[in-house]
């Protein structure tokens, strides 16, 4: 027994110091945690923004990266950004997209709310050459695809009610957006690249993408911005554009979950009860491990 | 069900029932398996995790099935048709998360069941046979859930089919042939993932016939207790309708909680972000993990340096639980009444656990060297803690019976548990 | 009792046989069912050989390429590599293997190599590690330039698939002594 506990002490021991040996080996700092308006239970996509947000993806990214998994249509759709039928087929008329002619000939119309998001490049291969070896990655799901580790105790809060957290690759998006800086002295900077204190290796190939002014949003009816022109507000919008094309059904799930749950915990209560009904009929029952239930007499 | 048999007490009723009960006894079986079984009356939370086993064996065929009406099993369209039923099938997001974290869910049930026999000594005679089907049951779980992982076609799903299939190339002579005949090709391409789609298919429908032969050999030995003694008389008992069962329906919807809640506000925390980057095969995520319920054994393959010798050692840490009821060599089932062993059981869970975090771990440093510690203990358990525990150890004295574990010895309760002579002895050892 | 003994023998024959009989006609079933999952025609008509151009690779560069589904790095090495791998004990490796066994005579300066770490086919990441080769995500293992594992807990070297030059400029993979491999 004693030597059970002493290696169960000395197992523990060992890996915390591998723990705090390891923290620290070179990777990008962590995101700062972001106030969004879709996290934890009651989260809500905040139309505004959205639209804000896809005036960004339009007018800067969607220069370089594609969403191809997201159709016009989606954009009036349920939870979403909220334009209006009309607006979307408006803009998706803006789109040109190819397709095969009778004659089997290749042809160019314009594009309906039905259709994706046409792709900057016409292939992934393409869009590697055009951008030094390497496609930019597409952004439909990213938001879902990027994470950083949190380490415990954090990944343990981060699944509980209340102190819940699923919104690390939101959080990493706008971080790296904002992360651009100088390099840091006795940092040695490769030929290419830009220095982004977020970014996993810590230089990334793309160009700082945002700056203050860059994109004039709509203005109010007295003719004032309606929020600031700046890379933090512009990054903020993009992200939370990004984290609705990932999970468009997001307020679906957390509305229908919402009542689920307090369907199941209802149901549980008559459960509890029906049963302790039941079990009077023999005098109880025992619960748990009880050990000391156990304990010879 | 022979013995489980004798204690039936259904009587067709109509002439219907009388004509179909003699050609067929169905309805007679049924009611001895779930109606009149003899239940221990002392039973606690932690049996009911068979039912909530099944519930969940249920839930993934259901939304399986379903899933499989919009799923295209090709290395070409397979991420983007997982997409499609996220983005467009009426309520798809809601089977796939419910099928992605029922599987979590199914594997933290049967974690719980697993940890309870050992806990209460339930693998020992005379149930080896129903602990065995329940090995092979937790074998059969491990492949479905390994496959199904291959099919979102992301990075971690590429991946995790290249490292396992790579592990079955370590096997001595037939290895490369058997790696060949999985992969269809060359490598991990298109035919391995509609081969994969076909036995993910498969392997439920397997796994439902053991659990039809585990719930068989349950009802012929009759279910071990938190006291670990035989049923004795009626009074140690109660059938298993209504009692066990409004328990494991409170119980299953209980659980459902948790499961609701990772499905509607968690449905992404039990998997990997890079799974959600399509496969690309010239490049491997940087940190490469399987899902949580492999992490222990992922952690003892890459504790061995050598590469067979991992795989024998992560396959054997499996295999090895098939032995433990002849590796425990204690009379006494209970750890209620072992308090040596009780210790190293809580160590061994724990040991279990911490297997588990390192095999989140990178393979480096102090990790590794923690990883080789653990794999020495968890093998140290069932070889030498196991058998040598059991001779030496005093166990506390048994109760007289198990109604005296519940209500004190020498007290009597109000209601026999079953009538007098339906509990028929459904143990012969003990 | 007497001629029960060749009466016996023809009945244990009968038994054989038949017993033979029906082992072959379950194989006969069982094989098309296992052949169908080996490599199938089309899998195996596009494993041609690849032509490769060398002329845009430089000094240092590996380049990704895809033979038969299976990744396949084409590395040029700088002349410092070349001097450092040939000077390389074999005493120091786990799987030892001469400089001039990983490359080909007169062409000492490319390294052509399958490109899944031989532990369990993780895609090692290049110009990384303490060999100036390749670091493995996954567990660990490490290569140097010319892909000789040198770190654990790979057990191998990267293996060479084949090829062959067909100038100074162009390589075949899967081609050698000028015939195609199977």
């Amino acid at each position: 027994m004693r030597i059970a506990r002493l290696a169960a002490a000395a197992l523990v021991a060992a890996s915390l110091g591998a723990g705090s040996a390891l923290a620290e080996d070179g990777h990008g700092t962590n995101p700062p945690r972001e106030k969004w308006s879709f996290a934890g239970m009651f989260g809500r996509f905040d139309q505004a923004q959205l639209q804000r947000g896809f005036q960004v993806y339009k007018e800067v990214c969607a220069n370089c990266h594609s969403m191809r998994l997201v159709a016009f249509r989606n954009l009036a759709e349920e939870g979403g950004p909220g334009f209006t039928a009309g607006q979307v087929k408006a803009l998706a008329e803006t789109y040109k997209v190819k397709e095969l002619n009778d004659s089997g000939e290749e042809v160019e119309r314009p594009a309906r709310p039905a259709d994706r998001f046409p792709s900057p490049f016409p292939n992934d291969k393409a869009a590697a050459a055009a951008n030094g070896g390497k496609a930019p990655p597409d952004f439909s799901v990213l938001a879902k695809a990027r994470t950083y580790e949190r380490g415990f105790p954090w990944f343990v809060l981060d699944a509980l009610p209340f102190t819940g957290y699923s919104e690390q690759g939101v959080d990493y998006i706008h971080a790296l957006l904002n992360g651009y800086e100088e390099a840091p002295k006795g940092f040695t900077m490769p030929d290419s690249g830009y220095y982004n204190k977020y970014y996993p290796g810590l230089v990334i190939a793309m160009p700082p993408p945002l700056s203050d002014g860059q994109i004039t949003y709509p203005k109010n009816e007295a003719g004032q911005p309606v929020v600031p022109e700046t890379i933090e507000q512009y990054s903020h919008d993009v992200s939370a554009f990004m984290a609705w094309a990932a999970e468009p059904h997001m307020m679906a799930r957390k509305a229908l979950g919402l009542r689920v749950i307090l369907f199941l915990i209802l149901l549980a209560g008559l459960l509890y009860y029906v049963k302790k009904q039941i079990w009077k009929k023999v005098g109880g029952e025992v619960h748990g491990l009880q050990p000391e239930l156990h304990k010879t007499y | 069900m022979s013995s489980a048999h004798a204690t039936s007490t259904y009587v067709p009723k109509s002439r219907l029932a009388k004509w179909f009960e003699s050609r067929l006894p169905l309805v007679g079986l049924v009611h001895s398996s779930f109606v009149a079984f003899p239940v221990p009356r002392n039973l606690n939370y932690f049996w009911t995790f068979g039912a909530i086993l099944i519930a969940f064996l249920g839930i993934q065929i259901i939304t399986g099935v379903w899933l499989a009406m919009h799923y295209d099993p090709s290395a070409g369209n397979a991420f983007e048709s997982v997409e499609h039923i996220m983005r467009d099938v009426n309520y798809g997001w809601l089977l796939r998360y419910a099928h992605a974290n029922g599987a979590s869910m199914f594997f933290v049930a049967v974690y719980v069941h697993i940890f309870r026999n050992l806990y209460y000594g339930s693998y020992k005679a005379p149930r080896e046979v129903l602990y065995l089907l329940g090995v092979i049951i937790y074998l059969l779980m491990m492949a479905t859930a390994f496959l199904g992982y291959t099919l979102p076609w992301g990075q971690m799903s590429f991946w995790g089919a290249t490292v396992i299939t790579n592990i079955l190339a370590a096997i001595p002579v037939v290895g490369d042939t058997i790696q060949s005949l999985l992969w269809g090709g060359y490598s991990v391409g298109n035919p391995t993932i509609n081969r994969f789609f076909s036995l993910h298919f498969l392997l439920p429908w397997m796994i439902a016939g053991v659990v039809v032969l585990h719930v068989w050999a349950l009802h012929v030995t009759g279910q071990n207790n938190p006291a670990g003694i035989p049923i004795k008389s009626s009074k140690d008992a109660v059938p298993f309708t209504p009692y066990a069962t409004i328990k494991d329906v409170f119980a299953v919807v209980v659980f459902f909680i948790l499961f609701a809640w990772f499905i509607f506000y968690q449905p992404n925390y039990l998997g990997h972000a890079d799974n959600y980057v399509p496969a690309n095969p010239s490049v491997t995520p940087a940190h490469i993990v399987p899902e949580w319920y492999f992490l222990p054994f992922y952690a003892i393959l890459r504790a061995v340096p050598d590469k067979l010798g991992g795989v024998v050692l992560m396959f054997g840490a499996v295999l090895i639980l098939a032995f433990a009821p002849w590796l425990d060599t204690s009379r006494v089932r209970s750890c209620n009444y072992r308090p040596v062993y009780r210790v190293f059981f809580w160590v061994f869970l724990i040991n279990a656990i911490l297997l588990g975090w390192l095999g989140a771990k990178p393979p480096e440093g102090g990790y590794v060297l923690a990883s080789r510690l653990c794999t020495v203990y968890y093998f140290a358990h069932f070889l030498i803690i196991m058998p040598l525990v059991g001779l030496f150890e005093t166990p506390d004295r048994l109760p007289g019976s198990i109604l005296e574990t519940v209500t004190g010895p020498g007290k009597q309760v109000s209601g026999a548990g079953l009538p007098a002579g339906a509990a028929a002895e459904p143990e012969k050892r003990g | 009792m007497a001629d029960e003994g060749p009466q016996g023998t023809k009945r244990d024959f009968l038994f054989l046989a038949t017993g033979a009989g029906l082992a072959v006609g379950t194989a006969a079933v069982a094989w098309p069912f296992v052949a169908s999952m080996a490599p199938d025609a089309a899998t195996v008509a596009a494993g041609a050989p690849l032509d490769v151009d060398l002329t845009p690779i430089q000094d240092g560069q590996i380049v990704n390429v895809f033979w038969r589904g299976k990744l396949i790095f084409v590395r040029k090495l700088t002349e410092k590599e070349v001097t450092d791998m040939k000077a390389v004990p074999l005493s120091e490796m786990i799987d030892p293997a001469a400089f001039d066994t990983r490359v080909k005579a007169g062409h000492e300066r490319w390294l052509i190599a399958y490109g899944n770490c031989t532990h369990l086919g993780c895609v090692p990441i290049g110009h990384s590690g303490n060999y100036e080769g390749w670091a493995c995500p996954c567990h660990g293992s490490q290569f140097d330039a010319v892909g000789r594992v040198r770190r654990g807990p790979a057990p191998t070297n990267l293996p060479i698939p084949p090829y062959a030059f067909e100038t100074d400029t162009k390589l075949k993979i899967g081609e050698e002594g000028g015939k195609a491999v199977a």
